[in-house]
């Protein structure tokens, strides 16, 4: 009897759907709460820079002087204390994933295009 | 005397998901003794609260380890909290029990499943990981993250789950029981996982005491020891006993995890009955000044968290010791005597953590 225990998983699952998606044809949806990538409303934000400063892994950089808000995606974390911590709100995090890059540095923080495309998303 | 041989066993080896190192001494096939090291993952996380401040210590420590990552981030913030005298609101510590329980679900899972594996029983190992899947999806609909959960702060919890919420799941994982009772009847009734347990790695119940064996390790020898009975976040408020095996070998081992499974269950329902209104975290202001050492039941056993903080916004000291770093010395006596195929059983009955242990 002792070998029929995973007989009855075994065939169960046989008979069933599968347990995997058929990925890429079918992709897994996102919860709302998902922490994926950083997004910024830029017309809201005042640069005030506290994003930066509570950022554990220092992937913002905000320069007040060219008024510009740059993040590194490949640093970040996604663990929302610049969300906590923006007193304008202008800051949240998408239920997705930023894409892949496939340049590693300084030249792959975000970038005036970058934010061009989240205004897109916003819209 | 036979000649003897020295085999080594890892840092990579298929059976081990990270990187510890053995020599084993063998008379033939019978292990003699074995001589572990460990270091090749050192991250110097310990060293960081020089450039981290103590808010932000949060996510490295829930960065420790990949399993049982909100319990380090909890222990990490209770030590903080007990430094700077801080009441935790009731919410959030039901909150934490639930998120405690449910990654100590995932993780046994996870265990299961490389046990199996390790055994050579794939299927088991699939079906293990099946289940595992639905907790973790629980996980990230709750907190957001699949594995690191980014849900303890100090003062609290960064992240309610409403009551409706809290049913729906209580619902879902009453499904999930009945999933996990199919898969743990394999390893409780099979006579090809018996063949390869019952009786193997005896580590006796003096030897644990002695060596200082922690968690299931230190239960599946006969001894009652379960931190979560000190009564931190909610455990001192809901039902429950530690689990108790006396077989003393890697079948009682197993089974302490099998039935700490249900017993987490439980205390999830609890929790989501008892659960009161309310907010989850409070305020915390100044910086903390004193020592506190904060001792949490992980699902690998207790993990101890001292921090030492000076009233600058940078602790003076923090130190970690894990319980992979405990069941060391328990895993050398285990080997001792036992043959060279039984060996991989043997390590993952101590469920190595190797990124915890080194830190």
């Amino acid at each position: 009897m002792s070998q029929m225990s995973i007989g009855k998983v075994v065939s169960r699952s046989a008979l069933s759907r599968p347990a995997t998606r058929l990925y890429p044809f079918e992709k897994r949806p996102f919860y709302k709460n998902t922490r994926g990538a950083v997004a910024i409303d830029i017309d809201k934000c005042i640069l005030c820079g506290i994003c930066q400063k509570r950022c554990p892994t220092q992937a913002i950089i905000v320069t007040k002087a060219a008024k510009d808000w740059q993040i590194n995606r490949l640093r970040c974390i996604s663990c929302g204390a610049c969300v906590d911590a923006c007193p304008k709100k202008c800051l949240w995090l998408e239920n997705k994933y930023s894409p892949a890059v496939v340049l590693k540095g300084a030249d792959d923080t975000v970038h005036q295009e970058d934010k061009a495309s989240m205004r897109e998303t916003q819209v | 005397m036979a000649t003897r041989t020295i085999v080594p066993f890892g840092p990579q080896h298929p059976v081990l998901p990270e990187p510890i190192h053995l020599d084993l001494v063998l008379e033939d096939e019978k292990v003699v003794s074995a001589i572990p090291s460990i270091g090749f993952i050192h991250r110097g996380l310990e060293k960081l609260v020089e450039k981290k401040d103590f808010q932000e210590m949060t996510y490295v420590a829930e960065r420790i380890c990949g399993i049982c990552s909100f319990i380090h981030g909890q222990s990490y913030c209770q030590a903080i909290e007990g430094v700077m005298k801080i009441d935790v609101p009731e919410r959030a510590l039901y909150l934490r029990t639930i998120w405690g329980e449910l990654s100590r679900i995932h993780s046994h899972l996870l265990w299961l499943g490389l046990f199996a594996d390790g055994f050579g029983f794939e299927s088991l190992f699939m079906h293990s990981w099946r289940v595992r899947e639905k907790i973790v999806d629980i996980i990230e609909e709750t907190t957001g993250g699949r594995v690191i959960f980014g849900s303890a702060k100090i003062g609290g919890v960064r992240r309610d789950i409403d009551n409706l919420t809290l049913k729906r799941i209580e619902g879902e994982l009453r499904t999930i029981e009945k999933m996990c009772h199919e898969i743990t009847d394999v390893f409780k009734k099979d006579s090809s996982v018996k063949r390869r347990t019952v009786g193997k790695g005896m580590l006796s119940k003096e030897d644990a005491l002695a060596l200082g064996a922690v968690g299931p390790t230190l239960r599946g020898s006969g001894v009652s020891s379960d931190m979560r009975k000190l009564g931190y976040a909610a455990y001192a408020k809901i039902n429950w006993e530690p689990i108790l095996e006396t077989g003393c070998d890697c079948y009682a081992r197993c089974m302490v995890r099998c039935r700490e499974l249900y017993a987490s269950f439980d205390m999830i329902y609890q929790s989501t009955a008892k659960i009161p209104d309310g907010p989850v975290d409070v305020k915390v202001t100044g910086n903390p000044a004193g020592e506190y050492f904060s001792r949490t039941e992980q699902p690998r056993g207790e993990v101890i968290y001292y921090v030492k903080a000076n009233n600058t916004k940078n602790l003076e000291r923090f130190r970690v010791r894990t319980p992979t770093f405990a069941n060391i010395p328990p895993l050398v006596k285990m080997l001792g005597g036992c043959e060279l195929a039984d060996v991989p059983v043997i390590v993952l009955t101590i469920d190595p953590c190797i990124s915890c242990t080194e830190r």
